[in-house]
């Protein structure tokens, strides 16, 4: 039996060594190959410096949107009633399952210049706040969800019996209860944003110092040769993502223990 | 029931008012731009369409997509349910490092990813050069894509199988080596019976977005119309040639394809989870 487990342990490690880590090892590694002083340059380069502000602009932009309209989704989706939630309820996942770049086109069609609305968008920051809204619609809705449903009523019909209006009680006794789940989701929603490409590429237009996102400026630097460059904003991407997982698994602990 | 909930939420109005702000969102998000892409798709007729997807060019990006899906896939649930096992029922050190890892491939950009391979697997790359040496092209060919694809698509059916094996416990597998099972037995007789549906679950999951990968195929393929587009870049091509006709047809090819995943996503929605 030891030596079974011994045998499948080292399976999953040597899986999760040659797909993932050994070739994230290799970026680090190309980041600083030509020194320190070398990736300092690359990361604080003007192009490089004004990708990586609107990515996080955008990003807390994202955040703040998802967190409100997430919620309300939520909201709706578990105390309302009305004939066709459930087909409300499945296309939630949508974004999810739709490839990105099918996402971006369909974004296209009607914020673009050919939209038979007449609001085009396209190419500017707003395409970009709108791509990244679609493609992370999921992940607050999914996170405060679960936590609604299992809401205690008795202490909101409580509150409410002792004259709290929708609002306060909302406030006061709803809110506190969803404040993990909400981070957790936006948290994810946030990683989501700072490594969105595809569903990014056909509508913002590329254009450096207005538009360009990090991911495309690394897959520009790809194209033109600048390999070094390309990792350097990649470890710092890397670096984000790491410290957001981090975040997320602190806060389920967190969350766990304020459940009990 | 009505009672407590005529407290519970805010009056009739609110509720309605509440309820036209979240749909507007969905439709104007969600429902909106996709409907149209159908309706533009299908505009003049379904000749074009079936025109634009019958191109050799287009089969050829269906066939390699469906072949990226039918290589990762098995291979990230045969994996995933090993890294699942190995870290529900062991203990060992440097556990909690191989269960971050995990979920790197959800919070990294897709074009870090395609830049990881091609430094690792590219002409100067760590092993690049060696398999060259040795006729296996990696980076530019269906390899590197099938590489860039398990790797996105890697957490899925671990995330999903973890739960599960906590939840049901090992007391029916300690049951089953103390009768005198040995381990595979156990496993196939015991276990993965237990486990089936979230391993369902993880590989829809794994499907879908094996289906729709476009940033780190697109950095390690080269782009060679008819060799190593899939689907998705293939959209991307043609949007970029202004085949407008064209990119909407492939890229509606994709919708319907995700649709499905939606679909048994729902029937195959674990049953203890609500939403």
């Amino acid at each position: 039996m030891p030596s079974g487990q011994l045998f499948t342990r080292g399976l999953a490690v040597a899986w999760l060594s040659v797909i993932v880590l050994i070739p994230l090892a290799a970026v680090v590694a190309r980041s600083t190959e030509d020194g320190l002083g070398a990736f300092w340059t690359s990361v604080t380069n003007p192009q490089a410096v004004a990708a990586l502000k609107l990515t996080l602009l955008v990003s807390v932009v994202v955040v703040l949107v998802n967190a409100v309209t997430g919620t309300l989704i939520a909201w709706v989706l578990v105390r309302d009633d009305f004939r066709g939630k459930s087909v409300v309820n499945s296309i939630i996942d949508l974004p999810f399952a739709l490839p990105t770049i099918v996402a971006g086109l369909t974004l296209l069609a009607l914020y673009g210049s050919k939209s038979p609305v007449g609001i085009n968008v396209a190419y500017t920051q707003v395409a970009v706040l709108l791509a990244l809204l679609f493609v992370t619609l999921p992940f607050v809705v999914r996170a405060v969800q679960p936590v609604l449903l299992e809401l205690d009523r008795d202490m909101e019909e409580a509150a409410a019996s002792l004259g709290a209006g929708g609002l306060t009680t909302f406030r006061r006794i709803i809110f506190p209860n969803l404040v993990p789940a909400l981070l957790a989701g936006t948290a994810l929603g946030f990683a989501r944003s700072v490594g969105e490409f595809g569903s990014i590429v056909l509508i913002s237009g590329n254009i450096p110092f207005d538009t360009e996102v990090a991911s495309v400026f690394i897959f520009g630097q790809i194209e033109t040769d600048n390999v070094t460059g390309a990792a350097a904003v990649s470890v710092v991407l890397l670096a984000i993502s790491v410290l957001l997982l981090t975040g997320i698994a602190a806060l389920g602990r967190w969350g766990a223990k304020h459940e009990r | 029931m009505s009672a407590s909930a005529a407290v519970a939420t805010p009056g009739r109005p609110s509720r309605i008012g509440l309820r036209l702000v979240a749909l507007g969102y969905l439709a104007l998000l969600l429902a909106l731009p996709v409907g149209l892409v159908f309706y533009r798709t299908f505009e003049s007729g379904v000749a074009p369409v079936w025109e634009a997807v019958t191109t050799p060019e287009a089969m050829h990006a269906f066939y390699l997509t469906c072949v990226m899906v039918a290589i990762a896939v098995p291979a990230n649930t045969v994996f995933g349910v090993v890294c699942a096992i190995v870290l529900v029922r062991h203990r060992f050190r440097g556990k909690n490092v191989v269960n971050a890892l995990i979920d790197l491939p959800f919070a990294i950009s897709p074009v870090v990813i395609g830049l990881a391979l091609l430094l690792v697997y590219g002409r100067e790359g760590w092993f690049g050069g060696w398999l060259l040496d040795h006729g296996i092209q990696v980076i530019f060919s269906p390899v590197g894509m099938v590489l860039a694809t398990i790797f996105v698509s890697l957490p899925f059916v671990v995330r999903e199988v973890m739960p599960v094996l906590r939840e049901v416990g090992d007391e029916q597998e300690q049951a089953a080596s103390t009768l005198g099972a040995n381990g595979w037995q156990t496993f196939w007789r015991v276990t993965l019976p237990a486990i089936r549906w979230g391993v369902g679950y993880g590989v829809v999951l794994a499907t879908a977005r094996a289906l729709g990968e476009f940033g780190a195929v697109s950095v390690v393929s080269g782009k060679l119309v008819g060799r190593t587009e899939t689907l998705p870049l293939q959209v991307e091509e043609r949007f970029q040639r202004f085949d407008l006709t064209g990119a909407y047809s492939a890229a509606v090819v994709l919708a319907l394809m995700a649709l499905v995943v939606v679909l048994s996503m729902n029937l195959l929605k674990p049953k203890d989870r609500k939403v």
